[in-house]
């Protein structure tokens, strides 16, 4: 099987609200995502890294460019594909939905594309489940009924069921401790190492992204655009220990001073816009 | 609650007996009403042992229950195209908007105008209080879901109608419940106003007739049956709700507590 799940975005531009007072979201955005790649997207608030995600998604368009998927085009400013099974977004504030058990979720993708039966689907959701440490036991809870770090082990789940070509990250872990976030860390090396999946995850967690990721992509303030591109050259697998490692800090640094100086840019923008 | 409804039964037999007010004395007391309710042969004609009792608790029933289905078979879907389809909201909302002022009792001489007969135009007026509300809560009930659940949706592959029957149908479920525990509510109110103008049986009818017949204890007892029959349509309703959405109940409280690790 030839690698699949390569991103091309060719100088986007995105603008809200063309006609009054447009936001510049986007501004010349360009870089490729090899398939297969953990790339990590982090800058200040509002710099357009969910615009973007959202444009790969296919709930939005942009207003020049173009961005490709294994160089099939998925959006220009004329059209934009439907949000497919092929790129699936795990949300900022977890999308599972409430009213179906564990189990309904996962299998809710193959249903629906009528790839698979009802029958079948979920007993691939329970293998699934399974395979990510034993969870079966909460197959038929509702998701309300698990803490929020299973929520999102089984959001992901559900958008690994589909065997993505793409995975896109929102911010997932923002609202979790410091105890479940490393472990969903782990798990979501262990998915990277396993599916071979494209992987595009925003994060405000320097940490977290120079951990997980091959690249680090760091934005520029409103308007974004790709300012720094850090390769990680860290090696697989990665583990918790790597972080106090000489060249993480020396990553980490180089991270630090490319968000703190759009972080800076932003802040005193705000405050003219505030004057 | 049994102390609350005890306190204000000893209150209105106070109020009749004793206050100095010529305007309470006019009322029935409460033992007067009582006894003539279990009465085998009540001085006004009507009573638990009487026929004529259940026929007016059957029609009134029969009409909240016919103008309540009316409600929630038109008032869901209609809701429900008007929460997930925009351009359908522009049109039918404004209409709704402007229709929804008019007090429903204002309906009843064109009802009774273009309805052949009393009962349809009493039914009539009822449905419409139940169906606004039963619509305008679908309505919220759609909008007050999270688009992330639409996006999630797409992202996996769901089509239209799978949009509506696995997230716009049980995402407004609960709130469609409020509403139809309103409507039912509504349909009461406007149910009597309507039995009062235009109908030969029913618990409003008999309320006005006692009441022009000088037959004051019947009018409590038409009273007291009508907050029983109101609040138990409520319940069946709250009831069916909840086993509706269980997963709301399950998703909360001591669950939670044992699950969570």
């Amino acid at each position: 099987m030839t690698k699949s799940g390569a991103i091309s975005i060719n100088a986007v531009q995105k603008i809200y609200d063309p006609e009054n007072a447009a936001v510049h979201a986007l501004e010349n955005c360009t870089c490729e995502i090899p398939a297969g790649r953990f790339i990590a997207m982090v800058g200040p608030s509002g710099c357009g890294k969910s615009t973007l995600l959202n444009m790969i998604a296919g709930f939005d368009m942009p207003s020049k460019g173009t961005i490709q998927l294994d160089g099939k085009l998925l959006a220009d400013p004329s059209t934009h594909t439907r949000p497919d099974s092929d790129r699936v977004v795990v949300f900022q504030n977890g999308a599972l939905f409430p009213w179906k058990t564990v189990l309904e979720n996962i299998a809710y993708g193959p249903i629906v594309q009528k790839k698979l039966t009802r029958e079948h689907a979920e007993n691939e959701a329970l293998r699934l489940l399974r395979k990510a440490g034993n969870l079966e036991r909460i197959a038929n809870s509702f998701p309300g009924q698990i803490s929020s770090g299973m929520q999102r082990r089984v959001e992901i789940l559900r958008a690994l069921i589909n065997q993505p070509k793409v995975l896109l990250l929102d911010e997932p872990f923002r609202a979790m401790d410091t105890v479940s976030k490393s472990k969903m860390h782990q798990h979501l090396l262990d998915i990277h190492q396993r599916f071979q999946t494209t992987i595009l995850l925003i994060t405000h967690d320097l940490v977290e992204a120079i951990l997980l990721a091959d690249t680090v992509l760091v934005m520029t303030t409103r308007p974004g655009t790709i300012k720094l591109n850090i390769d990680v050259d860290l090696p697989r697998p990665r583990s918790n220990d790597m972080i106090v490692s000489e060249h993480f800090t020396k990553l980490q640094k180089q991270a630090i001073a490319a968000v703190h100086e759009e972080a800076r840019k932003a802040f005193e923008r705000g405050e003219k816009e505030l004057a | 609650m049994v102390l609350g409804i005890t306190s204000s039964i000893l209150l209105w037999y106070g109020l009749v007996k004793w206050t100095p007010f010529v305007a309470f004395n006019r009322l029935p007391d409460p033992l007067t009403v009582f006894l003539e309710w279990i009465s085998t042969d009540p001085d006004y004609g009507v009573s638990i042992f009487t026929k004529d009792y259940y026929l007016h608790i059957l029609y009134s029933t029969y009409r909240a229950i016919v103008a309540f289905l009316l409600a929630l078979i038109l008032g869901v879907p209609l809701g429900v195209m008007m929460g997930w389809k925009a351009n359908f909201n522009a049109y039918a909302g404004a209409l709704l908007d402007f229709l929804r002022p008019i007090p429903p009792l204002a309906w009843v001489p064109i009802a009774i105008l273009v309805l052949p007969g009393d009962e349809p135009a009493v039914i009539f007026v009822t449905f419409l209080v139940a169906f606004f509300a039963t619509t305008l809560n679908t309505l919220l009930g759609v909008r007050s879901i999270d688009p992330d659940f639409f996006r999630a949706a797409e992202c996996l592959g769901a089509g239209p109608s799978d949009i509506l029957r696995d997230i716009i149908v049980p995402g407004a479920m609960p709130t469609i419940f409020t509403g139809l525990q309103i409507a039912m509510g509504a349909a009461w109110f406007s149910l009597v106003a309507g039995e009062m103008i235009a109908a030969q049986y029913g618990l409003g009818f008999m309320i006005l007739e006692s009441y022009n017949l000088v037959q004051y204890p019947t009018i409590v007892i038409m009273m007291a049956t009508l907050g029983m029959v109101g609040y138990a349509s409520s319940a069946i309703i709250r009831h069916l709700g909840k086993r509706m959405v269980r997963w709301r109940q399950e998703s909360t409280g001591l669950a939670q507590a044992l699950n969570t690790q």
